[in-house]
């Protein structure tokens, strides 16, 4: 195993449309950290986990996955190593049934075919959907469709897991359950979300973007119970916080 | 209103069937490509009057639909949606062409009529065809064999990616006249400005969309190859498949079965 690190250096993004996504992101994630990513609507969460699999490239700065700086060259290596788990599920969901849809990536890494048949009820099971093979993904709740992305993305085996917004539109009870799920992941989790009781939960480490910059990075329950830094960022304290208080 | 999005749905229902266990599943996809070509190759090549000579076709939708278990319905009432283009392509040989063909009883048949329903019945036969080779086989594994057959990657990639994204359209489509219809009190018809505006905000969503698709396939590792889970080979029973129903349709063609039948009949009669 290589050493599981995401390193950003002065990243600055500003989109097509001038809108400016990122003003300068540093910061270093070492193996087997779990770090959640916070910050009101529009802060930059999303534009800075395009850079962690190279679909964004910075204008300025650069991003190295473990011993890789990012480049085109290795952008291959970099995205077999970063495991992407979208917003919205239907945009990771595309063949025709659960089964395929898992398959597509060991069959593009060039397994075998009982190697890929593995790895994919493994990872079906893994998530607890391997009842759900046969479906066609478009049919699923979307509790069903989170749990089947993140299969398709374990298929690949990555060293770091980057997830948008994993607990959004999901119900309490899904929720929980991929809560579970994810503290049983040895990966590098990298999440980003407005699900400040799960980072708690889940992260031993927080990063506030607020407009493109990083106001605050440290332990989760040091940022979590700062009100005033929550605020100064148009974030609230976590309910659980909230109700002990 | 949503018919489009139930649509898409019912399309994407193909790939579902084909993920079915029959022996014709099972079957390589070249094989089946080929045969559906020479199939479709045959039908279309009758002259603009055939009509009784085209009904031994139905052989083969017949016999794949009933070896397979396709539904049948599913199908046909895919060929129907589709259909009002055919009757566009032959509603005018009535007036065109009013020449008397033939009697029934009193009735003279002009050759318009003859020549419409001929091309309705092409397309019957060709649509079905193509369906089927698509529920019995996938429409991944159908651009894998294409590629294995030597059509230029390009345009295969191009065929994938439309019919990838159809859905993708549908769907986005599908929401905005929702959205629109909510909103829309008085009536139910959207006016011309603001189906100018849906029609490129549609645009636009689309290829968002399909860009975030596309980037999920690169995230998995998709370089322009298609890689399926079954494996490709050919043996006994392809060659047999092709050459069974290859032969068949060329018989088809050059011997009049119901005319000979016809004639049989009548001959026994007289």
């Amino acid at each position: 195993m290589s050493h599981h690190i995401v390193e950003a250096s002065d990243l600055h993004y500003t989109y097509p449309d001038g809108t400016v996504g990122l003003r300068g992101i540093t910061f270093r994630i070492s193996h087997g950290e779990s770090v959640a990513l916070v910050g009101e609507n529009g802060a930059g969460k999303s534009t800075l986990l395009l850079h962690l699999n190279g679909y964004l490239s910075p204008r300025q700065g650069t991003v190295r996955i473990g011993d890789y700086p990012l480049t085109k060259k290795n952008l291959d290596v970099v995205r077999r190593s970063v495991g992407m788990v979208f917003q919205n599920p239907d945009d990771q969901l595309f063949m025709p049934t659960v089964f395929d849809d898992v398959a597509f990536g060991p069959l593009n890494l060039g397994l075998a075919k009982d190697e890929v048949e593995r790895v994919v009820s493994r990872s079906l099971e893994t998530v607890g959907v391997a009842h759900l093979a046969k479906r066609p993904p478009y049919k699923l709740s979307q509790g069903e469709k989170r749990s089947v992305s993140i299969a398709t993305v374990l298929a690949m085996s990555p060293d770091i897991l980057v997830m948008d917004e994993p607990t959004s539109s999901l119900d309490p009870r899904s929720r929980r359950r991929l809560i579970e799920l994810l503290k049983t992941f040895r990966h590098t989790k990298i999440i980003a979300t407005h699900d400040l009781d799960m980072a708690l939960d889940l992260c031993e480490r927080t990063i506030i973007l607020h407009q493109g910059r990083i106001t605050a990075d440290g332990r989760t329950e040091e940022i979590l119970y700062n009100e005033e830094l929550l605020r100064a960022s148009s974030l609230e304290k976590p309910l659980s916080i909230q109700l002990k208080t | 209103m949503n018919n489009i999005g139930k649509n898409s749905f019912d399309i994407g229902y193909m790939d579902t069937l084909a993920s079915g266990d029959s022996a014709l599943h099972r079957l390589d996809p070249r094989a089946k490509l080929i045969a559906t070509f020479i199939f479709i190759v045959t039908v279309v090549s009758f002259d603009r009057y055939a009509l009784a000579v085209l009904t031994p076709f139905f052989i083969f939708p017949i016999v794949l639909i009933s070896l397979s278990g396709l539904p049948a319905g599913y199908l046909l009432k895919k060929v129907l949606i589709v259909s009002p283009f055919a009757i566009l392509v032959g509603i005018f040989n009535p007036l065109m062409d009013r020449g008397i063909l033939f009697h029934i009883g009193s009735l003279g048949i002009s050759g318009g009529w003859v020549s419409f329903f001929s091309i309705i019945l092409r397309f019957i036969l060709t649509v079905t065809a193509a369906l089927i080779l698509i529920s019995l086989t996938g429409f991944n594994a159908v651009c894998a064999g294409l590629i294995k057959l030597g059509v230029p990657k390009p345009f295969v990639i191009q065929l994938l990616f439309f019919y990838r994204y159809i859905f993708v359209l549908s769907d986005e489509a599908e929401r905005m006249v929702r959205a629109g219809s909510f909103r829309a009190f008085h009536s139910g018809a959207i006016g011309f400005r603001t189906f100018i505006a849906l029609l490129g905000n549609l645009l636009l969503r689309t290829l968002d969309r399909a860009e975030r698709i596309y980037h999920a396939m690169c995230c998995r590792g998709f370089d322009g190859n298609i890689r399926i889970i079954r494996s490709m080979k050919i043996t006994y029973q392809e060659i047999i498949f092709v050459f069974g129903w290859g032969a068949l349709f060329i018989f088809l063609r050059y011997f009049n079965i119901p005319l000979k039948l016809g004639v049989f009949v009548t001959g026994f009669f007289k």
